[in-house]
Formats: structure tokens, C-alpha cells, sequence
């Protein structure tokens, strides 16, 4: 068979794969883009929804900004991972990217709780569980289409690209809420201007909308369809087959699980822990995420390019191996850059404004404790010297999540055959990123107060606490999964499509 | 090969089946009965969610490598 086929099918031509990448790329960029807004915004949007004192209102803030949009994700999977195995790729994810569009534009639009009382969080709710479904339907959707078009030698670079997009998304939500931020006084952007990267989101959906309409079918979809050899029934045939289950299966523990919780801890926990954790200056923060999603962003094409040499496994699992190695030393790296109590204090520029205190270090960085009641809120803003050092620890962790992340799109179409890939890969892809990765950042962050709390309590008893490093505490939880996922895929995996024919 | 797959589908049984005891017996029971609202949402996810998917997934996965299952990917 020419090594430029597809199950017989001839692929795309390269001007026609750009497109298809171009497109299918731009779509899911949107939809992650509209996707994280909402996690970038969460703050404000719960003042504007969920009434703080009331305990009902706090759960739907929880479940809405929180648990639906990445639980609801495999259930996406499902409904529109069906429809795309049976009525066609293209006409399914232009339907998830309507929809994730539609929700995001109305989360713009809902009336405040002010306004309309109760029924603005439950209407938040229901727009956020939609934008999960649609995301558990759009990713599938696009790996599939993109792949089907791709030569099979180049299945891994060409699905890069799509995996791209998840952190382009990220970065392009943040600058875009930095922007209109930056754009308008602090007052305005609290009243109103919060709205505003809601409704952009309609503005770029339109566009990808007319790009995607203009695109074919995947040609692959077309034949099985000619030949009558699609699934009528997909869920049972991927999941009540015990042949297709298994691989299911090995999907989700030899490799999404694995490649979610890099993946989640490499964008959201660094952001999360030196916020949380190290207490460092929220812009700042934003800036090193930013910074090092920048400079590794092109490396998942670089890893998605090497699977195609030397195949997907090894790529992954070393990305998963290195990760479970140095996870530690990396985030006790991280913390130390940003104690200040180990950091040589300019005494003389020490000052005392109000409720705030302000300190200054030897190595540039400055921080302001700010009295409020019984609580003492701490801000770090780290020097040049040590934003760079953790800017470089972010982007070690960026490279992992290239490794894990660039070609898992390419191994998952590679596993199932044309007639269920679209349900078959999505429903793993999504429970190890929506399930496994989604509740991480939750999961660590929790083990690290635990942590503390019980050093705290312990301290006060006897004096000798339990945990010596209670701030690399929730690491355990990516370490295990990882751990896992490394031994199952190391001995479970092979280094060769498995199922794809 | 093949055997040590077959044997460590037992191992994979009885993590699921560890992972399952811990979440329900350690954290969800524990949270779903302090009372408090916030402590609703994990206890529901571990409960309904992670449970069926960490101890069914992983121990139907066991059983299956048990089985022999796998030994034709190799």
C-alpha cells in the first residue's frame, strides 16, 4: 500500500490538509479558548451570579465553576462521539462548536443575581454543562477528521497541530482578559467589561463556523459510508464489545490518565501552587504561566513529529517517566525562589502603611502583608532573577506536557477503527483530561492544606510536625496516576497501531 | 511477558478495589456527613464518579489482563 494512503483511500492533498488542519485547529482553539474563560473569569463571574452568603447559591457556584464543566466532558463524549460515528465527523463538530459558542455568548448575556435573583446561577449552571458537552464532543471530533485526512506516516505531525490548540486557547483567554482589563478602569471592567471575552467568542465562531462549512467530509467516513460498513450503533459497539473495550480500556490507564495529570499539572497546578501556595503576585504569576506556554508551545508539533519517527509510546511514556522523576525537586525549587524568609531583607526599606506591611529583598523581590481582621493575606512579587528561574521550571514542566500531550491524538485515532473511532478515542481522552486532570488542581491543593494543617496541629502538641515538605504534598496525587499509567503503558502498550486496521 | 501481565492483573483488581475502599470510606463518608454544604460537591464526585470509574475501570481492566486478554497486543 503507498505509504500516502489511508485504508486504501488516497489522503488529502497538502494544500487541502492545511486547510483541514487550519480549520479543525482554529475551531478547537475557539472552544478551548471559550472554555477557559470561564475558569479565568470564575472569580468575578461568582460575585456576579452566586450571592456569597448564601449556602445553596455557594454549591451551584462549586458545581458550576468547578465539577460540571469537566465532568459533564465524557458524557460529550458520548452523545456527540455517536453522532459522529454515525452521521459524519464534519456536520457533528460544527454542531459542538455552534454550541460551545451559543453557551459561551450567553454566559455574557445572563442578567446578574442582583437582577434576576436564583435563576441567574442555575442559568450559569446549565450554559457551563453545555459548553462541557460540547468540548467532550469537539476534540474527538477534529483528531479524527485531521487524522483521516493525514498520510499515516504523518499522523502524528499533522494532529499536533491540533494539539496546539488546548494551550494556544489558554494563552490567547488570558491575554484577551488582560487586554480588555488593561483597556478600561478596574470599576468598568467589574461592572461590565467582564462580559466582553464572553462575547468575542460569538464573533470567532461565526468565522470558524463558515471556514469549517466549506470543508469535506473525512475521506475515510466517506468510503466506510459508500461501503455501508458504518456503525449503526457505536456506544454498544465500542463499549458492550469486549474486543473494542479492552482497548477502551488500555486507552484511558496505559495513557490518557497518565498524559491528563502532566498535563493539568503542568498548566493548572504551577499556576495554582505559586498562587496558593508560594503566595506570588497574581499578574506575575499569569506572566511566568504565559512566558513558558509561549516558548513551549511549538514542541508539541516537535513530539508529534518525533512519534511519527520513532513511535508514540516512547515519546509518551518518557515524558511521564521524566515528569514522575523531578516533579518533586522542581516545585521545592519553585517554593524556595519564593520564601522570603530564606531571602536577605533590606531592612531600611522596610515600610508600614495602614493594615499593610511591606518588605523589600536583596534579590529584587518585594512583598506586602495586608492585615484584614484576624487574617493576614501575603503577596510575593518575585525578582528578575527568580522570574526567569521559575519561568524556566514552568516551561521543564511545558516540555512534559508536550511529550504526554503531542501525540496522544495520532495514538488514540491509531487504536480504533474508522467505523467508532470518534466514540471510542473520545471517551478515554476525556476521562483521563476532564476527570483525572480536570480534579487535580482541587485534589493537590487540598493535600497541601491537609498537609499543613496537620503540621500546624501537631506543632502545637508536641512540636515535631509530620510532614517535612508539607507544600509538595498534593504532587502524590499526579505522581500516583502517572505511576500508574507509566508501568501499565510500559508493559500493556505496544510501539504500533493496534487496532487501526 | 504474558505472564507477568496475567499475574499483575491481580494487582490492577486489587488497587481498584483499595482506590474504591479509600474514596468511599475516607473521604466521601467522612464529607457527606460534616454537614457542611461545600463539602457536598467532592463527596458526590467520589461517590458517583471516580469510584465507578477508578474500582470498575481498573478492576475490569485486571480481569481482563487476568484473562490473557492483552497477550495478543504484545
Amino acid at each position: 500500500m503507498d505509504e500516502n494512503s489511508v485504508g486504501g483511500v488516497a489522503a488529502s492533498s497538502k494544500k487541502t490538509l492545511w486547510k483541514v488542519i487550519g480549520a479543525s485547529s482554529l475551531g478547537t482553539l475557539i472552544e478551548w479558548y471559550d472554555f477557559y474563560i470561564f475558569g479565568s473569569l470564575a472569580i468575578v463571574i461568582s460575585t456576579k451570579f452566586f450571592p456569597p452568603d448564601n449556602p445553596t447559591a455557594a454549591f451551584l457556584s462549586t458545581l458550576a465553576t468547578f465539577a460540571a464543566g469537566f465532568v459533564v466532558r465524557p458524557f460529550g463524549a458520548l452523545f456527540f462521539g455517536r453522532l459522529g460515528d454515525i452521521i459524519g465527523r464534519k456536520y457533528t463538530f460544527m454542531v459542538t462548536l455552534l454550541l460551545m459558542g451559543l453557551s459561551t455568548c450567553a454566559i455574557g448575556l445572563v442578567p446578574g443575581y442582583q437582577t434576576i435573583g436564583f435563576v441567574a446561577p442555575v442559568l450559569v449552571l446549565v450554559l457551563r454543562l453545555l459548553q462541557g458537552l460540547a468540548l467532550g464532543g469537539e476534540y474527538g471530533g477534529a483528531a479524527t477528521y485531521v487524522a483521516e485526512h493525514s498520510e499515516p506516516h504523518k499522523r502524528g505531525f499533522r494532529t499536533s497541530w491540533i494539539q496546539t490548540t488546548a494551550t494556544v486557547g489558554l494563552f490567547i483567554s488570558l491575554a484577551v482578559i488582560m487586554l480588555t482589563k488593561s483597556s478600561m478602569s478596574a470599576e468598568s471592567f467589574d461592572d461590565w467589561g467582564w462580559r466582553v471575552p464572553f462575547l468575542i467568542s460569538s464573533v470567532m465562531v461565526v468565522v470558524s463556523y463558515f471556514i469549517r462549512r466549506n470543508m469535506d467530509e473525512s475521506p475515510l467516513f466517506k468510503k466506510a459510508k459508500s461501503e455501508g460498513k458504518t456503525s449503526s450503533n457505536p456506544l454498544k459497539e465500542s463499549f458492550g464489545n469486549k474486543y473494542n473495550f479492552k482497548f477502551v480500556l488500555l486507552a484511558l490507564f496505559g495513557a490518557t490518565m497518565g498524559q491528563g495529570v502532566i498535563w493539568y499539572t503542568g498548566q493548572f497546578y504551577a499556576l495554582s501552587f505559586l498562587q496558593n501556595v508560594c503566595h506570588v503576585d497574581f499578574d506575575q504569576t499569569n506572566f511566568i504561566i504565559g512566558t513558558a506556554l509561549l516558548a513551549g508551545t511549538g514542541f508539541f508539533v516537535f513530539f508529534g513529529w518525533l512519534s511519527d519517527r520513532i513511535g508514540r509510546k516512547p515519546v509518551m511514556l518518557a515524558g511521564m517517566l521524566l515528569a514522575i522523576l523531578t516533579y518533586r525537586p522542581i516545585y521545592d525549587r519553585m517554593y524556595q525562589l519564593t520564601d522570603v524568609t530564606v531571602k536577605q531583607e533590606l531592612v531600611d526599606q522596610q515600610r508600614t502603611e495602614g493594615n499593610i506591611l511591606m518588605k523589600a529583598y536583596d534579590d529584587g523581590s518585594t512583598a506586602t502583608w495586608v492585615s484584614e481582621g484576624e487574617s493576614v493575606k501575603q503577596t510575593v512579587h518575585v525578582g528578575k532573577g527568580a522570574f526567569f528561574s521559575i519561568a524556566l521550571l514552568v516551561f521543564i514542566q511545558v516540555l512534559y506536557v508536550t511529550m504526554v500531550y503531542g501525540p496522544i491524538a495520532a495514538f488514540l485515532v491509531e487504536m480504533f477503527p474508522v467505523r467508532i473511532r470518534y466514540t471510542s478515542m473520545s471517551l478515554p481522552y476525556h476521562v483521563g483530561n476532564g476527570i483525572f486532570g480536570g480534579l487535580l488542581p482541587a485534589v493537590a491543593t487540598y493535600l497541601v492544606t491537609k498537609a499543613q494543617m496537620a503540621n500546624t496541629a501537631a506543632q502545637q502538641i508536641s512540636g515535631n510536625a509530620p510532614y517535612e515538605k508539607p507544600h509538595l504534598e498534593g504532587l502524590w496525587y499526579p505522581i500516583l496516576i502517572a505511576g500508574v499509567s507509566f508501568v501499565i503503558g510500559l508493559l500493556y502498550l505496544k510501539n504500533k497501531n493496534q487496532n487501526v486496521q | 511477558m504474558n505472564t507477568i501481565k496475567r499475574i499483575l492483573g491481580v494487582v490492577w483488581i486489587l488497587l481498584g478495589l483499595a482506590a474504591g475502599y479509600y474514596l468511599i470510606v475516607s473521604q466521601a463518608i467522612p464529607q457527606f456527613t460534616s454537614g457542611k454544604t461545600e463539602d457536598l460537591v467532592p463527596a458526590i464526585i467520589y461517590t458517583f464518579i471516580l469510584m465507578p470509574i477508578i474500582t470498575g475501570g481498573l478492576c475490569i481492566f485486571g480481569w481482563y489482563a487476568l484473562q490473557g486478554e492483552y497477550n495478543t497486543v504484545e
